[in-house]
């Protein structure tokens, strides 16, 4: 296999995935790494750097779409990033630094069949008119979004909660290379208590922050390689794009629990290649 | 409506542009970087599977600028993703002086700390 044959099916590979992710909801990150690694044998942190770019890529590519409907919270974005890129800076270096490449498959692995599962989880959306805790509330964390019949206000609590699993998030996407989009909103759902469409919208927003924190320092240990981070990148952003346009007409469910299937047989597999060394 | 929340929707609508401006750019740039280095390189063995670091002039700013303007391919792929890399740096500078704006100090303090991270990363933390 030349350069050009390797480009091409690592870009429709990633193509596939961006796509996959947008529609689910689940993000193309996630499948990035395992296909890299498992299929094409790429080392993991090469492969670690080249998801990195390409969930900046769809984080940032999202959130423009999302941005002009007024259902992301800037400051409840911003605040909870000083946790998020704190926690990435921390888990690119012990990446980088600490870790073999088999610990992180086996990370990545449990983080999969987590996802996977929460993924096929009702959400319990919360009481909105729960009051503010008094940090929610010097921090103006509370917001208001547009839905059906006028705007519709909410309050926050749980803040040093969610903080702390924000940090989490952070730091499994620094250590993985992926956006950690579920630790996000599950943080924000389930202890700070925000409604989803502020939630899942914030949380998109958050994602091109947090990874770009990761990026800088595998940029710098050359785990950035341009002919690999190109179709991985290229297809990803493509895929997602395209993704969203479809999603309005396809019926997810169906597409939804494959996608969870795969990503249960990418956890195992990954589990499994770390625990017997061959990652 | 509140001034703060008008003004928080009028950032937000520019933060989104100023996004799809960064990733849309970044991409081209990565394209034609592809164009350019797949035409050299093509045919040629990749290697991925053992690690062995990309060489020094892909791995910082300078050095990256040099390389892309020489028309190397995998350096204007890499200041591609360099400006990919940027586009959330610049989000967070431009919310800084958005909330400096709105007179919201403790706003600013908290995205300065953000910035100061990604600086950090971007251009402390090498070696």
């Amino acid at each position: 296999m030349n350069v050009l044959e390797f480009s091409a099916m690592i870009g429709l590979g990633s193509l596939l995935a961006g796509f996959l992710g947008a529609l689910t909801g689940l993000g193309g990150g996630v499948v990035v790494v395992p296909m890299l690694a498992l299929l094409f044998h790429v080392d993991i942190r090469y492969a670690i750097g080249a998801s990195l770019v390409s969930v900046i890529a769809t984080s940032s590519g999202a959130a423009a779409a999302y941005v002009r409907e007024g259902y992301s919270n800037i400051r409840i974005g911003m605040f909870l990033e000083t946790a998020t890129t704190a926690g990435a800076l921390a888990g690119a270096a012990i990446a980088l630094y600490v870790v073999s490449s088999n610990v992180i498959a086996i990370v990545f692995g449990v983080v999969l069949l987590y996802s996977a599962y929460l993924s096929s989880h009702h959400r319990v959306e919360h009481g909105a008119h729960l009051p503010s805790s008094k940090l929610a509330a010097r921090l103006r964390l509370s917001g208001s979004y547009p839905g059906p019949d006028g705007k519709l206000s909410y309050n926050v609590t749980g803040v040093p909660a969610g903080y702390g699993l924000m940090f989490v998030a952070g730091v499994l996407s620094g250590l993985l290379g992926i956006g950690s989009g579920a630790v996000k909103v599950l943080a924000m759902d389930q202890a700070m208590k925000i409604p989803f469409k502020v939630s899942t919208t914030t949380s998109n927003f958050m994602i091109g922050v947090t990874a770009a924190a990761s990026a800088g320092l595998y940029l710098h240990r050359g785990y950035i390689a341009p002919g690999l981070a190109m179709p991985v990148m290229l297809g990803v952003l493509a895929g997602s794009l395209i993704g969203a346009r479809v999603l309005v007409k396809a019926r997810v469910k169906v597409l939804r629990y494959l996608f969870a299937a795969v990503i249960v047989v990418l956890g195992f597999e990954m589990v499994y290649k770390g625990m017997t060394g061959r990652i | 409506m509140s001034a703060q929340s008008w003004n928080d929707q009028r950032i937000e609508v520019i933060i989104g542009a100023l996004l799809r401006t960064g990733v849309m750019l970044a991409a081209t740039v990565v394209l034609f970087g592809a164009v350019v280095y797949l035409a050299r390189h093509g045919s040629e063995v990749p290697n991925y599977t053992v690690f062995h670091g990309e060489p020094e002039n892909l791995k910082s700013a300078s050095s990256i600028v040099h390389g892309a303007l020489g028309m190397s391919g995998r350096a204007i792929i890499q200041l591609g993703l360099l400006l990919l890399i940027a586009t959330p740096v610049a989000r967070v500078l431009f919310s800084a002086i958005a909330f400096a704006i709105e007179r919201d100090y403790m706003y600013v303090f908290i995205t300065l700390v953000v910035l100061a991270i990604l600086l950090y990363s971007l251009f402390g933390a090498s070696g």
